[in-house]
């Protein structure tokens, strides 16, 4: 009886169990899925990337590429280098991706991504710059999800945050006599990390309840969906509310104390991952 | 078309109309918003931006009242002088009242611009915005004040926020005044 209410008025079954103030697969309404981070060539398995990182919530998995060129800064921004991040759904990860050209789910996350990194100024794109006017690096972030199971934004920041404390860049110099650039390979340097933006979403339902780290299921039966990425002084560094039933104030403050508390969680399972793996 | 100052956008709403059937929704209406930026093809941020103000109209649209039928609402940017995304956010519920469409309640978009030393600038212009230390632009609904949609730029600490949300609150009363003003007008010419 209870798989076919499932099927047939999944909404109806979801408010059952949200009276209990509990979900399907047994959570509280405030508590994430168990989140795991393997990072860097030998655990997560990308061998030709600078530097790669594999997060798992639940079961969404989303794995971060991040390659770096070389190429000359803009006119307009000569010592600044780039980040491009780029989000791909592939039709492997959930049926209702189609094979083609990105879709706006894809392009909204990607934009998103682009924003954390901005707004969080997790990068300064000046450590980018090698020879100002000349050469700079390009980081090319590629983030693809393998597995859809909701809560694509919070698992791409963490693998991307994952990432790029993982790449380690090699040392370029530019020869003063022939003006090409020389790269050292065998002298590498990690990425300076000033930040570390961490994103928390919510689903909200019949507009007044909140639940943290939605499933694909619980995403398509939720009225909207509010993202919050605050970094570790607690400074918000984006709130990402797109439509969606309204709101109040002390709503939106509830789910921002909430990402508070999750971004000390998140950095604490970062340090230890980074740790685990630095050769000693 | 919705011109504060010098940021003027077009808004062109069509529907309810027959969907095509790989679009049609089995019990409600399917909303598409297309933004098409001044100059050069719509990109990334276009498309976030469309994502944007199609999940804030879906939220007051009483979609059900039109299943199986395609609504489709068309912005064009004539130009850009600050606060765009607010811009956008009211001719689109404008294009919304005018249409006749069943609305549970109106919509309108407020910037706030954080200045590096601290105070809240409504409405900024282009040369504000980039001065300004964060952006937030929110929509806010016209039955409760509450929060329709919310979006940053740069960042902000958590007080800083809660102060443009409640000034933005406070301002969305001005906007609902105009929206009123200009029915009104539209209304009692014929």
């Amino acid at each position: 009886l209870s798989i076919y209410s499932r099927t047939v008025e999944p909404l109806e079954y979801y408010r059952r169990f949200l009276k209990e103030n509990c979900r399907p697969d047994g959570r509280e309404l405030g508590e994430f899925r168990t989140t795991t981070v393997n990072i860097g060539k030998c655990l997560c398995s990308i061998t030709t990337a600078d530097g790669s990182a594999l997060v798992k919530l639940g079961n969404t998995t989303v794995i971060c590429g991040v390659k770096a060129e070389l190429a000359a800064p803009a006119v307009d921004a000569a010592n600044k280098g780039y980040i491009v991040p780029n989000v791909e759904l592939p039709s492997l990860c959930a049926e209702r991706f189609r094979s083609g050209p990105p879709g706006e789910e894809a392009q909204a996350a990607s934009q998103f991504i682009a924003d954390v990194i901005e707004n969080s100024q997790m990068m300064v794109k000046e450590d980018l710059c090698i020879a100002n006017g000349k050469l700079a690096w390009v980081l090319y972030c590629d983030i693809i999800c393998l597995d859809y199971d909701g809560n694509l934004l919070d698992a791409s920041v963490f693998a991307l945050l994952a990432a790029l404390k993982n790449v380690q860049l090699p040392l370029v110099t530019i020869n003063e006599e022939t003006g090409l650039s020389e790269v050292n390979l065998k002298q590498k340097n990690p990425l300076i990390i000033r930040k570390h933006p961490v994103a928390t979403s919510f689903a909200v339902f019949d507009d007044t309840l909140l639940i943290v780290d939605p499933t694909a299921e619980e995403e398509d039966l939720a009225t909207g969906t509010v993202t919050i990425v605050t970094d570790e002084e607690g400074r918000l560094c984006s709130v990402h509310k797109p439509g969606g039933s309204p709101l109040t104030g002390a709503k939106l403050q509830d789910c921002i104390t909430r990402a508070i508390t999750r971004h000390k969680e998140v950095k604490k399972l970062i340090d230890k991952v980074i740790k685990s793996i630095t050769p000693k | 078309s919705v011109c504060p100052g010098d940021t003027s956008v077009l808004a062109g709403l069509y529907g309810p109309a027959e969907a095509k059937i790989s679009k049609e929704l089995p019990d409600r209406a399917a909303l598409e918003v297309l933004l098409r930026p001044k100059v050069g093809l719509p990109g990334v941020l276009e498309r976030s931006r469309e994502q944007l103000l199609r999940q804030t109209c879906e939220a007051v649209l009483l979609g059900v009242l039109h299943p199986r039928t395609a609504i489709s609402l068309v912005l064009q940017v004539l130009s850009d002088a600050g606060s765009l995304l607010s811009c956008c956010l009211n001719a689109a519920c404008m294009a919304l009242l005018d249409a006749g469409l069943p609305l549970a309640a109106l919509f309108c978009g407020v910037t706030c611009a954080l200045q590096p030393d601290g105070t809240i600038l409504l409405d900024p212009t282009a040369r504000q915005e980039q001065e300004a230390r964060a952006i937030l632009t929110f929509a806010i609904a016209s039955s409760d004040r509450k929060v329709l949609m919310a979006t940053t730029k740069g960042s902000c600490s958590v007080e800083e926020m809660q102060q443009c949300l409640a000034a933005a609150q406070r301002a969305a009363s001005t906007v609902f005044q105009f929206y009123r003003d200009s029915v009104r007008r539209r209304y009692s010419k014929c």
